[in-house]
């Protein structure tokens, strides 16, 4: 489990994954589910089109998904219609499948991009994803505050001479940068769940929000470091052990909530 | 013209013929199911079904069953679970629902590797998820026909109760409508009719041939019954010409390598979107904004 073809694997899959819990955190409280869901699906088109071109998959990764999210900053802000942004899902999603059947891909690839592979980065790519991923993170801490704060309470924070815009704009680049980093891992249709699954449990944990970035950057490194185990003993996708760990958790942390307070409100540290 | 659409021996080919008949009943029952979906404000109950109805599917197959009995089992199960924890809507939900629908992804990534690691099916992931209408065997028409023909009578005799509680609840509770009984048994409907367009595009894309030609027509139109018509001649039109340009794009290239029927189908279904959007905004620019009623300005919300 630790010879020298899983040293990317792990190190890989330990950037994701406080990528995941960081960013995370900042889409269950801002409720930007939305982007999470849809962002990893414009990602996917990226890569397929990049195989495609037979160009580095991470171009197409970062480049799709800035662009996906930069769309969906753009739409969101005039209207909110989930019958404009489920179409706009499926697109995607078809256009990544002509893109991948152009390009005479075997059916492992596909699945390797929809499902996760933990092979799925290169020693040549483990570079960027190291350098890109250490700009989301200084990205996080250098926005932790105006974050926190414009989500809280939008209005005061637009008071105090804070650019909603401006701030949501830059969370959705960080968004997409984090996707396009967690998608050769554990998938396109499972970096959702990644994202939304252990920062949720953390969210019931801890009503700070300090305490609870940290639990859930814990918590996903715990999703992803057991789904590699789990997928490299038992030769299954890790996809499937995200998933199923994903909502084990949350639902361990409901109701273990359920039984201590009723509901409990973010206070800001 | 005729020459330029239709390629040599498009109508001469069995699988053709099957893909198109199968489609045309496909793209009836979503349109109509669709126009209730959307006018329930429910698209993202359709779209939550698919993946359940991906791991259904996907199971299907690892168990050597048709896949539409998959897909619409999985949709079924899914239906009666959405009930009992209430996801069918986005607001104040969507995180419980977002982990849901990933362990939903996780079981599909799970029976998609097995199936196609332990047995020498090739294609599985593609026409689970991004559907092979053109492998759909004729005896499938049959078992589609009867599906959408006790679809389409439930949709009749639920009909005018399903509406009335779409618009007003509260007027539907008052004249004696059981709101839970006709909610679910529309949620059982939607899941078949996402489990039989999972058979033409795929199960992760039949949200488009459900809410697209729907949503547009609803842009268009006004009345329920032209809406439906309408909505039925679009994904009508959807339907057939991916399957027309999808035998078409084999010819398209040298390497002779055909594109999915999704994908074409899932590029019409926006384009007429986008289309009858754009018509909706030009006529809205013409008419004095005093004039128009809410429900005009926003059918998809019209809930």
């Amino acid at each position: 489990m630790f010879s020298s073809f899983m040293t990317n694997a792990w190190i890989s899959g330990t950037i994701v994954a406080v990528l995941a819990g960081a960013v995370g955190f900042f889409v269950v409280l801002r409720g930007a589910s939305f982007p999470a869901h849809a962002i990893p699906n414009g990602a996917f088109a990226g890569a397929a089109g990049a195989n495609l071109l037979g160009i580095n998959p991470l171009f197409g990764l970062v480049s799709f998904a800035v662009m996906a999210a930069l769309g969906i900053g753009v739409t969101s802000r005039r209207t909110r219609n989930d019958v404009a942004t489920a179409l706009s899902l499926v697109l995607m999603l078809a256009l990544g499948a002509a893109f991948l059947t152009l390009s005479t891909q075997y059916e492992p690839a596909i699945n390797a991009l929809l499902f996760g592979e933990i092979l799925g980065v290169s020693s040549s790519e483990i570079l960027p994803v190291v350098v890109l991923g250490a700009c989301c993170i200084v990205a996080l801490v250098v926005l932790f505050r105006p974050l926190v704060f414009t989500s809280v309470t939008p209005e005061l924070a637009e008071a105090r001479g804070l650019n909603n815009t401006l701030i949501e704009t830059l969370f959705l680049v960080v968004l997409a940068l984090s996707t396009a980093l967690t998608v050769p891992v554990v998938g396109a249709l499972l970096t959702f769940s990644l994202m939304i699954g252990p920062p949720a449990a953390a969210r019931l944990m801890s009503s700070r929000p300090s305490r609870a970035i940290a639990l859930s950057v814990g918590l996903a490194l715990l999703t992803v470091w057991l789904s590699i185990a789990g997928s490299y003993t038992f030769n299954l996708p890790i996809g499937f052990f995200v998933g199923t760990l994903g909502a084990v958790l949350f639902l361990g942390a409901r109701l273990r909530g359920s039984r201590r307070a009723r509901s409990r409100r973010l206070v800001i540290a | 013209m005729s020459r330029w659409l239709f390629e040599p021996g498009l109508f001469a080919n069995q699988s053709v013929r099957t893909a198109l008949l199968v489609g045309a009943v496909v793209a009836v029952v979503s349109a109509v199911v669709g126009i209730f979906t959307v006018l329930r404000g429910q698209s993202f109950a359709g779209h939550a079904l698919t993946d359940v109805a991906t791991a259904g599917g996907a199971g299907a197959f690892l168990a050597g069953v048709a896949p539409l009995a998959g897909f619409i089992g999985g949709g079924v199960v899914g239906a009666g679970a959405m009930d009992v924890i209430g996801v069918e809507r986005v607001k104040g939900r969507d995180i419980a629902t977002g982990v849901v629908l990933g362990a939903a992804t996780g079981l599909a990534a799970l029976f998609l590797y097995l199936s196609t690691t332990h047995s020498s099916a090739t294609g599985t992931t593609q026409s689970i998820l991004f559907g092979s209408i053109f492998t759909v065997q004729s005896s499938t028409l049959p078992e589609a026909a009867v599906l959408s023909a006790v679809v389409l009578l439930t949709l009749a005799a639920i009909g005018r109760p399903l509406l009335l509680s779409s618009v007003s609840a509260e007027l539907a509770s008052a004249r004696g409508v059981h709101l839970r009984t006709v909610g679910l048994t529309f949620m059982v409907v939607l899941a078949v009719s996402v489990g039989l367009s999972a058979i033409v595009i795929g199960s992760i894309l039949s949200t488009a041939l459900l809410i697209g030609p729907p949503a547009s027509s609803l842009k268009l139109v006004r009345r329920f019954g032209a809406g439906v018509a309408l909505a039925i001649g679009l994904g009508l039109v959807a339907t057939v010409l991916g399957i027309v340009l999808a035998y078409d794009s084999y010819y398209w290239s040298s390497a002779h390598r055909a594109l999915p029927v999704s994908f074409f189908v899932v590029v019409v279904v926006v384009a007429e979107f986008v289309l009858s959007s754009s018509i909706h905004k030009w006529r809205r620019a013409r008419v004095p904004a005093a004039v128009h009623s809410v429900v005009a300005d926003h059918p998809e919300g019209w809930h």
